[in-house]
């Protein structure tokens, strides 16, 4: 299947609807390109689709017109009308708006040639950005439920599991166990009832794929979900979802209703005999239900605290019985390799790490969004070749990898294989997907501690070494940021760290002190230089750095003196002004209303 | 003395109708897992959670009060106050952080005049920090109940800050004209 082909033989204009796009005017965009398709009196030969995320969130609206794939960014409403007229008059584009990799560049016609889209494998986005996620027939017409009537008419269920483990699928939601084996264990386990779990509540701060793939293609993960049943023999599945998506909610109670109408789930599955009914749940916004045996507690109705594995709830889940847990991006692969075959699945990537992994380019990237890249790409090809660099044509210093659990990895170490083993041996995690790239203006003890203050918030308070480890971890590396930081506190970071990693109840304690951990491996220096000279290289911890007025920027127009709140600044009229380091409170009131950019931090 | 529980509930002393909820409760009646669905649709209707919600909640579901009141406490979604007509949402996730998100935490706070966590007296703001949002190809971000505000720098948190306080104030002036004009008086 190619994407971007055309779905009734008609042009179609694909309007991406999702959240960025969204936010960026889209909606009133396809209404305006109805609106002159309409005036053109080209209804019959030309219609609108309105799609899920494409992953090019920063370059929204984005729209792209089948069946050549011309592809044009940033779409506003004054723009539309000449789209439309080009398009009826003889099919060509309107190259001015097509994008561009640099100001002075030739544009790049076609969606599949932009180097953001040129580098991926979307097998789970493959219909993302596509299909109208509201209307089933859109992705029948994409081979949405192919897989799950191959598997019901063609495989059982022991074949079945053995293709999903020949395919090599290693869980996408972060612990990367073999999603084929996790099946085994559940078909295997007694009980006459069973249960699926599709894992929606996305907590990582800095990864959205889940949300996307819900929002775009929400029937790949339904259909993910039937086989599962199928295969480990359970009629009744949950998804968990993040009450803070409400989009994905709707789309995924909109499809579930259009899924049991046709057919695909409910009673006597496409004549085979087979029921399944799936229901939403809502999570309540706890990043600790993303655990298993959490997210198990949060569906029975109690406080989604963690239990001590064994039983793992393959044997006793959710209501004591057997129950199979699985990411969103896991699932929506599955349709795909019972198509296509695991042989072809497992020709994709490299030795413990098959497939494709979807991730999160966010941060100091001049393209951010959403790729699917094969496993055994290299992070730099990942930033660079894809996201195109740091923004603004800087360096880029780091890239964390693995959201709260994961660490970050130096522009030195760019050249890892993103494969689970070789990013575990850096200390990162392919984790849920999240990558986020930051460059020189970001300090990475602050970094930490952000990351700490998010674990520790998040702690459920059940086990002693992560409710009190993380306390104490982020006190000190606060006070580290605040330029209170003494002599033997990085040492007693690592061994409070090493205890909370050994000691915790479950992942997220014994994760969370991976982002610090690898921070003071790779850039110790900057822990140093804030205890022992008082230094904040990145200028961002504000204890530690003062502003400074640029004399040759300034012209002594007096707008940050008017501005100060404490009087630090003082200076003539047209002359430069000068701020007193000791009157300052750092308010930043100053930069924000110098005219000139004369201010600066550092 | 009275048998009453007077734990941290002064500012609920009316008495609140829970006739909204008896439907909520009926559906949920034979879902040995609905409490938490009970609970979010309770503060749909409410806005929050009020007490004498929970208490009702607990005798219907024949569960002890402490059961739902530690629930409640659990999940972050979940509110025992009444918050205001707009919740002001700044992220935090890590691509707002690096992209600024603190800076613009700063500004709305002095634009609304409280901190993250609060809702102001007259109950038109109450401001929250969120962990991710999802939205991080727009980072830095804002949502304002359903409306997300991207790519914001200071100025432009600011501005968005003012604009909601002035929509506030009208939507106010309107709604206590259209009192004043049905009051005969």
């Amino acid at each position: 299947m190619t994407p971007h082909a055309p779905t009734q033989g008609s042009t179609i204009i694909r309007v991406c609807t999702g959240s960025g796009c969204a936010m960026n005017g889209s909606l009133e965009v396809a209404d305006a390109f109805e609106a002159a398709i309409a005036q053109a009196g080209a209804n019959d030969s030309v219609r609108v689709v309105r799609t899920g995320c494409h992953g090019m969130c920063g370059s929204g609206p984005i729209v792209t017109v089948a069946p050549d794939g011309v592809f044009y960014p940033k779409v506003t409403l004054d723009r539309v009308t000449r789209i439309v007229e080009r398009l009826v008059a003889d099919g060509g584009y309107v190259s001015e708006f097509l994008f561009r990799p640099a100001e002075d560049a030739e544009p790049i016609v076609h969606y599949a040639d932009v180097p953001f889209n040129a580098a991926q494998r979307r097998i789970v986005l493959r219909r993302c950005g596509v299909v109208d996620p509201e209307d089933i027939d859109d992705a029948l017409a994409l081979g949405a439920y192919d897989g799950l009537r191959k598997a019901l008419e063609t495989l059982d269920p022991d074949s079945l599991i053995e293709q999903v483990k020949a395919s090599g699928l290693r869980g996408r939601g972060g612990a990367g166990f073999l999603t084929g084996q996790k099946w085994r264990f559940t078909r295997d386990a007694s009980g006459e009832v069973k249960y699926v779990i599709c894992n929606a509540d996305e907590g990582d701060p800095g990864a959205f794929m889940d949300r996307s793939v819900i929002e775009s293609d929400p029937h790949s993960v339904l259909e993910g979900m039937a086989i599962a049943a199928y295969a480990i023999g359970a009629h009744e599945g949950y998804v968990y979802v993040r009450a803070e998506y409400p989009l994905a909610v709707k789309r995924l109670r909109i499809a579930i209703a259009q899924a049991e109408e046709k057919g695909f789930l409910g009673e006597d599955i496409l004549g085979s005999g087979f029921c399944f009914e799936v229901k939403v749940r809502e999570g309540a916004g706890a990043f600790v239900c993303g655990e298993e045996t959490a997210l198990i507690a949060s569906i029975e109705g109690k406080r989604g605290m963690p239990k001590v594995r064994p039983p793992f709830p393959a044997t006793s889940g959710l209501w004591g019985k057997p129950t199979c847990i699985n990411n969103v991006e896991t699932l929506a692969n599955i349709a795909w390799i019972v198509v296509e075959g695991a042989e072809a699945y497992a020709s994709i990537g490299t030795g413990d790490s098959k497939g494709t992994k979807v991730f999160a380019l966010t941060g100091k990237v001049r393209y951010s969004g959403l790729v699917e890249v094969p496993m055994g790409m290299t992070v730099r090809d990942l930033v660079y070749g894809i996201g195109g660099g740091c923004a603004e044509g800087r360096d880029c210093k780091a890239v964390q990898i693995g959201g709260p659990s994961g660490g970050c990895l130096p522009f030195e170490l760019l050249d890892t294989l993103i494969e689970y083993e070789a990013l575990t041996e850096v200390g990162a995690i392919v984790g849920s997907g999240g990558m986020v790239v930051v460059d020189h203006e970001t300090c990475m003890v602050d970094f930490a501690r952000y990351f700490l203050t998010f674990t520790q918030e998040e702690s459920c308070g059940k086990c002693i070494p992560c409710r009190i480890g993380t306390k104490r971890m982020l006190e000190i590396v606060t006070r580290i940021t605040e330029g209170e930081g003494q002599e033997g506190d990085i040492e007693k970071l690592e061994k409070l760290a090493r205890d909370v990693k050994n000691a915790s109840l479950c992942g997220l304690g014994q994760t969370a002190p991976n982002p610090m951990l690898t921070t003071i491996h790779y850039f110790r220096e900057e822990y140093e230089e804030h205890i022992r000279s008082r230094y904040c290289r990145a200028g961002a911890c504000t204890a530690l750095s003062h502003y400074v007025i640029d004399a040759g920027l300034c012209k002594g127009c007096a707008v940050c003196k008017k501005h100060c709140p404490v009087g630090a600044i003082w200076g003539e009229l047209k002359q430069p002004h000068t701020i007193s380091a000791e009157r300052c409170i750092k308010c930043g009131a100053c930069v924000e209303h110098c005219p000139f950019n004369a201010i600066k931090r550092v | 003395m009275t048998d009453q529980c007077t734990c941290g509930d002064a500012h609920t002393t009316s008495k609140v109708d829970l006739t909204p909820i008896e439907p909520v409760l009926e559906r949920y009646a034979d879902d040995p897992g609905g409490l938490i669905p009970v609970l979010q649709e309770t503060q749909k209707l409410y806005g929050y959670l009020p007490k004498e919600a929970l208490r009702a909640i607990a005798g219907v579901r024949c569960i002890p009060f402490s059961s739902v009141y530690g629930v409640a406490t659990f999940y972050s979604q979940f509110h025992l106050r009444q918050r205001g007509d707009k919740v002001v949402r700044v992220c935090h996730g890590t691509a707002c952080h690096v992209l600024g998100a603190p800076e613009v935490t700063r500004a709305v706070v002095e634009e609304l005049g409280i901190k993250i966590g609060e809702t102001t007296e007259d109950l038109a703001f109450t401001l929250e920090s969120v962990a991710c949002v999802g939205c991080c190809g727009l980072a830095p971000v804002m949502l304002v109940d359903g409306q997300t505000y991207g790519q914001l720098d200071i100025v432009e948190a600011r501005r968005i800050a003012a604009t909601l306080r002035e929509e506030v104030a009208a939507e106010r002036g309107a709604a206590s004209s259209l009192a004043n004009e049905g009051d005969p008086a």
